[in-house]
């Protein structure tokens, strides 16, 4: 990292850069877009390579969760900037003639995106989309715990985009913190609540805008299924969506399981077979699931185990590999509510199944909590659907599946409470490092007299019929011919 | 708190250090008294900005048990047992105190005229049309269109989730507090609760104590029309307040100044509480030469002394037009003033008062300025006894001087000339961003070039605060004039959650979102995401040109 002085002389170079207007061209954010499409496309096999050695990561894995989505949602800001761009029309009472109204979006200027590590280019790049379409300029600082991803986008991204408008850094905790005492017209952090609350109070400094992608304790409700198709269908999907998802380091990724007793057995052994059969007897030979980030993390998993109580609900799994830091996807059955394990977001292979009596007791059972980024409810029961939306509260509700809605431009990703502030994706993206500016046009013709003082009840009266659109009143009491009914009213005070 | 009693205003702000001046409301004697700090605050950001409720210590009477952070915790803990029940969350129960506050206005208008009389000497005029006649049409919107903003909406979904459908459903946050100020006191405290109410949110109001008469009336009115399990105010000042930020709340909407803002914000960041910061700024009015002045020239006394005396956040706070212009526009604004407020408008009922002594000492203290005071081309008396300034006017006052760096917030207008019209984005562009940007003009190419290189919360093209009015647009800052913005379905949007729900059925499972991976399943997994068709079904079928 350079010194302070480097970077606010770097800072001040792009406000700078940013004053001279190229970033707010259409075409300027276009050509940034598409060098990131590039970037994507040319270094394709060095993106696989450090995240199998950061995370090892499965390539196709990789390829689903960051490549993948990336380049849709490139595509899908290409194709969608110009819309984006152009303000919308507001509409205006009718006695504001000769006027028209709209929003126009801005961008907000100079901005900071913090990523995380568990998707070192999704977590990146997603946001810089947003960030770019909007016309920013863009500070990125990369999270040191995943090195080889940050080195390769440290070391590639100033060839694929214009770096007088984007600039990425490394580093860790000093960095961060060098990099947030300076003032910032938006500020994007994707990681733990706890460094949340460090980005939140850092802003209000400077009064800056804060957009908070945080994480939590995002359940799946599973109700009893009663087709053997979609009971295998369901289980899939949880599978995938805990230990296929970075080994469970999602904050999206399910984090455990509400079921009713009576279904609990039925459905660990179907997960069983479905864990052979996508990850192989001996899953750290397959390749096909990651391992845990580091040391430190790793130590975390294994702590949340170590509790005696913890230990003896383990019914599958649970062995660790300290050399490869690898964890065997794990499931435990009713481990106490009261544990870390039930109390700390896992964020790994660990799946605790908490059995209920019945499955809408899961609604008391969430709302007792803080509110997760998403839940994951499997159910056809319609009746169970309509009460999980409007009666607990998250940052998204899926439907018989998990994880899928990261990849929905159409919808915003974001939490609420404890999971974040602020949303993302598609053109909420562009949206969150947008200012919408109301712009008011009149024309200098149509001027009512009504609106200056001197004051007298005519006036009033006349804007009264103005302000509850009463156009015909207004126009006889222009004539003459309404009395004004305020005609004695003059409160009781003098000066 | 109904027997809140407001006497001393103590000011943080160096810029009013020393003027402490018994306000004249039911004075009581002073018990301890506290200064509020915030140890992470630079002490150099003590400067008094308005729009603001500012900061005042205010004594109890011994018998009125003190609201303090016990009480506070335990009203927000109420509240959200109250809220956790759902009762607030049925359509129902909004309109039912929509219609509330509505019937509140309507049977109570001549008291709440006389209480922003007794706090600002309002013109009853004013009160009608920026305060109660806003409020009604607030509430006569949300009644209208609620059913509307409660829809979910439905939204697309692409081939990468298919088959599935999905929709965006509002939700209300739960719990959350509205700080409000004194310049607009009824209005900017009922409009963001209006908002409140609607997207379904439990709600503690807290009125500024600058405006005592109106706050005590808020709270009177509030406990006896609107549901008051879950619609509340807090009176009070500083103590009050920080016993009230010190809670966990959904959302904080607060109205005041940027310097109370960072405290604010600061205090949500511990609970990660979201906030939307309504401040102010020094709001430019640009005047160009190829217009019908007299039509500008009353918009601009419209939107400056007409209005609160300038004690607005998007009143007019200075003027940028041609060296040539200048003389026109003065002799044209003197005249206009003349007409609506007569030879001395020290007498004038159509301008309301300077709020309180200190504000008055500050606004003097601008005006008499050495680089200053000897830059007043019109007006400028005051009337210390009643607060009362006459409308002033400026001509090219320095740069670094005090009324130009600092939100004027009272009734003087400096005027700024330069050479070119165009020189003016670079004044405006050197100040922090304002919360609304003016511009008189007939020439296209100007208002583009405006619209373009200006930034500011909104921005009104010959005009002044209109756009305030129209619910259609969202009302808010950026930059150091705020964050986030409400009106009309904003305010909904500003106290909801905007929750993401997406239906997939078990069926149409593609295999490759499984492991084990195999180049087959990247293949077509990449051709999924290219939406290409003829790949879709090349990779299905095993061929692929990879």
């Amino acid at each position: 990292m350079e010194s302070v002085g480097d970077l606010e002389r770097d800072l001040e170079g792009m406000r700078e850069y940013y004053s001279q207007g190229k970033t707010k061209e259409a075409s300027w954010r276009k050509s940034q877009l598409k060098g990131l499409l590039t970037l994507l496309k040319e270094k394709e096999e060095d993106i696989f390579k450090a995240l199998k050695q950061d995370l090892g990561k499965h390539h196709v894995e990789a390829f689903r969760d960051e490549i993948g989505t990336l380049t849709k949602s490139l595509n899908n800001a290409l194709g969608s900037l110009k819309e984006w761009m152009s303000g919308r029309k507001a509409i205006l009472p009718k006695i504001a003639v000769l006027s028209t109204a709209e929003i126009v979006p801005e961008p907000l200027g100079l901005v900071l995106i913090f990523s995380s590590w568990n998707y070192p280019f999704g977590l990146s790049l997603e946001p810089l989309i947003g960030a770019i379409a909007a016309g920013n300029t863009v500070v990125l600082k990369l999270s040191e715990l995943a090195p080889a991803c940050a080195s390769l986008l440290a070391n590639t991204i100033p060839n694929f985009v214009d770096n007088k408008a984007v600039k990425v850094f490394q580093g860790g905790p000093t960095v961060a913190e060098q990099l947030l005492q300076q003032k910032w017209d938006k500020i994007f952090f994707t990681g733990s609540a706890r460094t949340g609350r460090l980005v939140l109070s850092a802003a209000a400094k400077h009064l800056t805008p804060v957009t908070l992608e945080l994480g939590g304790k995002c359940p799946a409700v599973v109700d009893s299924l009663s087709s053997s198709f979609d009971r295998k269908a369901a289980v899939k999907r949880i599978v995938v969506g805990k230990y296929g998802a970075c080994a469970g380091q999602a904050c999206i990724a399910i984090d455990y399981i509400l079921a009713e007793r009576k279904n609990i057995s039925t459905l660990v052994e179907m997960m069983k077979v479905i864990i052979k059969e996508m990850f192989g007897g001996n899953p750290i030979e397959s390749h096909s699931i990651a391992r845990i980030i580091n040391k430190q993390h790793f130590l975390r998993l294994k702590n949340l185990l170590e509790d005696p109580n913890v230990k003896a609900s383990i019914v599958y799994g649970g062995s660790l590999d300290e050399d490869h830091l690898f964890i065997e996807p794990t499931i435990l059955v009713d481990p106490p509510l009261e544990a870390a394990i039930m109390t700390e977001e896992i964020f790994g292979p660990l799946l605790p199944i908490i059995s209920l009596e019945k499955i809408e007791d899961s609604i008391q059972f969430l709302n007792s909590r803080p509110k997760p980024l998403a839940i994951y409810c499997f159910t056809k029961n319609k009746s169970l659907e309509r009460r999980m939306i409007s009666e607990t509260s998250s940052g998204g509700v899926v439907f018989n599946d998990a994880i899928i809605q990261y990849a929905a431009d159409s919808l915003p990703f974001g939490g609420v409470g404890e999971s974040g502030v602020g949303r993302y994706h598609g053109k909420f993206s562009f949206d969150t490092f947008s200012h919408e500016k109301a712009i008011t046009r009149r024309s200098f013709l149509t001027d009512f007299w009504f609106r200056y003082p001197p004051w007298n009840a005519h006036k009033w009266q006349l804007l009264e019929c103005a302000y509850n659109s009463d156009y015909l009143g207004l126009l006889l009491v222009i004539l003459g011919l309404k009395k004004p009914r305020r005609g004695s009213y003059q409160p009781a005070y003098s000066h | 708190m109904k027997n809140i009693s407001i006497e001393l205003l103590w000011h943080c702000s160096a810029g009013s250090a020393g003027v402490n001046r018994a306000f004249p409301y039911r004075f009581t004697r002073k018990s301890n008294q506290t200064r509020l700090s915030f140890p992470n605050l630079p002490r150099t950001s003590y400067r008094l900005k308005s729009c603001s409720a500012t900061l005042s210590l205010m004594v109890e009477m011994e018998e009125n048990p003190k609201f303090d952070a016990d009480k506070a915790a335990s009203l927000v803990k109420e509240l959200r047992k109250n809220f956790n029940s759902g009762r607030t969350r049925s359509y129902e129960w909004r309109v039912s105190q929509l219609k509330s506050i509505e019937k509140m206005v309507e049977e109570k208008e001549r008291e709440i005229t006389e209480a922003l009389h007794k706090d600002l000497s309002k013109p009853a005029f004013e009160a009608y049309i920026s305060e109660i006649s806003q409020v009604k049409s607030s509430c006569k919107s949300a009644l209208k269109e609620l059913s509307g903003w409660m829809i979910p909406e439905k939204v697309k979904t692409s081939l990468t989730t298919y088959p599935s459908s999905a929709e965006i459903v509002s939700e209300p946050l739960g719990v959350v507090l509205v700080i409000s100020t004194w310049n607009f006191p009824f209005s900017l405290s009922l409009d963001p609760v209006i908002g409140a109410i609607s997207a379904g949110n439990a709600v503690v109001l807290k009125p500024s104590e600058i405006s005592p008469a109106t706050s005590l009336l808020l709270s009177k009115l509030v406990e006896e029309y609107l549901d008051k399990s879950a619609i509340r105010v807090v009176e009070g000042a500083v103590d009050e307040t920080t016993s009230l930020l010190e809670q966990k709340w959904d959302k904080i909407l607060y109205t005041g100044s940027a310097r109370v803002g960072r405290i604010v914000m600061a205090a949500a960041a511990k609970h990660l509480t979201p906030v939307t910061l309504e401040l102010g700024g020094k709001c430019p009015a640009v005047v160009d030469s190829n217009i019908d002045l007299q039509v500008a020239v009353r918009r601009i006394i419209a939107g400056k002394w007409a209005l609160n005396s300038g004690q607005v956040c998007i009143g007019v706070d200075y003027i940028i037009t041609t060296k040539d212009l200048a003389p026109k526009l003065i002799n044209s604004l003197k005249y206009e003033l003349e007409q609506f407020f007569g030879k001395d408008p020290l007498q004038s009922k159509d301008m309301s008062r300077i709020v309180s002594s200190s504000q008055f000492a500050r606004l003097v203290k601008m005006l008499d300025e050495d680089k200053v005071s000897d830059k007043v081309v019109f007006g400028g008396q005051r009337d210390e006894s009643q607060l009362r300034i006459a409308p002033a006017i400026l001509l090219d006052v320095p740069e670094d001087s005090q009324i130009m760096q600092e939100e004027i917030f009272g009734p003087l207008m400096p005027i700024l000339t330069v050479e070119n019209l165009e020189d003016s984005f670079e004044v405006i562009n050197s100040k922090p961003k304002p919360l609304a940007a003016y511009l008189f003009t007939n020439d296209e190419q100007l208002k583009k070039d405006f619209v373009q290189k200006i930034s500011s919360g909104g921005m009104l093209i010959n005009d002044t605060i209109l756009h305030v009015a129209v619910d259609g647009l969202p009302f808010g800052g950026v930059g150091e004039s705020g964050m986030g913005a409400y009106h009309g379905k904003f305010s909904f949007d500003a106290f909801s959650h905007k929750k993401a729900v997406l239906y997939r059925s078990f069926t149409g499972d593609a295999s490759v979102r499984y492991p084990p991976y195999t180049p087959g399943k990247q293949r077509l997994l990449k051709a999924l995401i290219s939406g290409n068709i003829i790949s879709i079904i090349l990779a299905l079928i095993g061929w692929s040109k990879d």
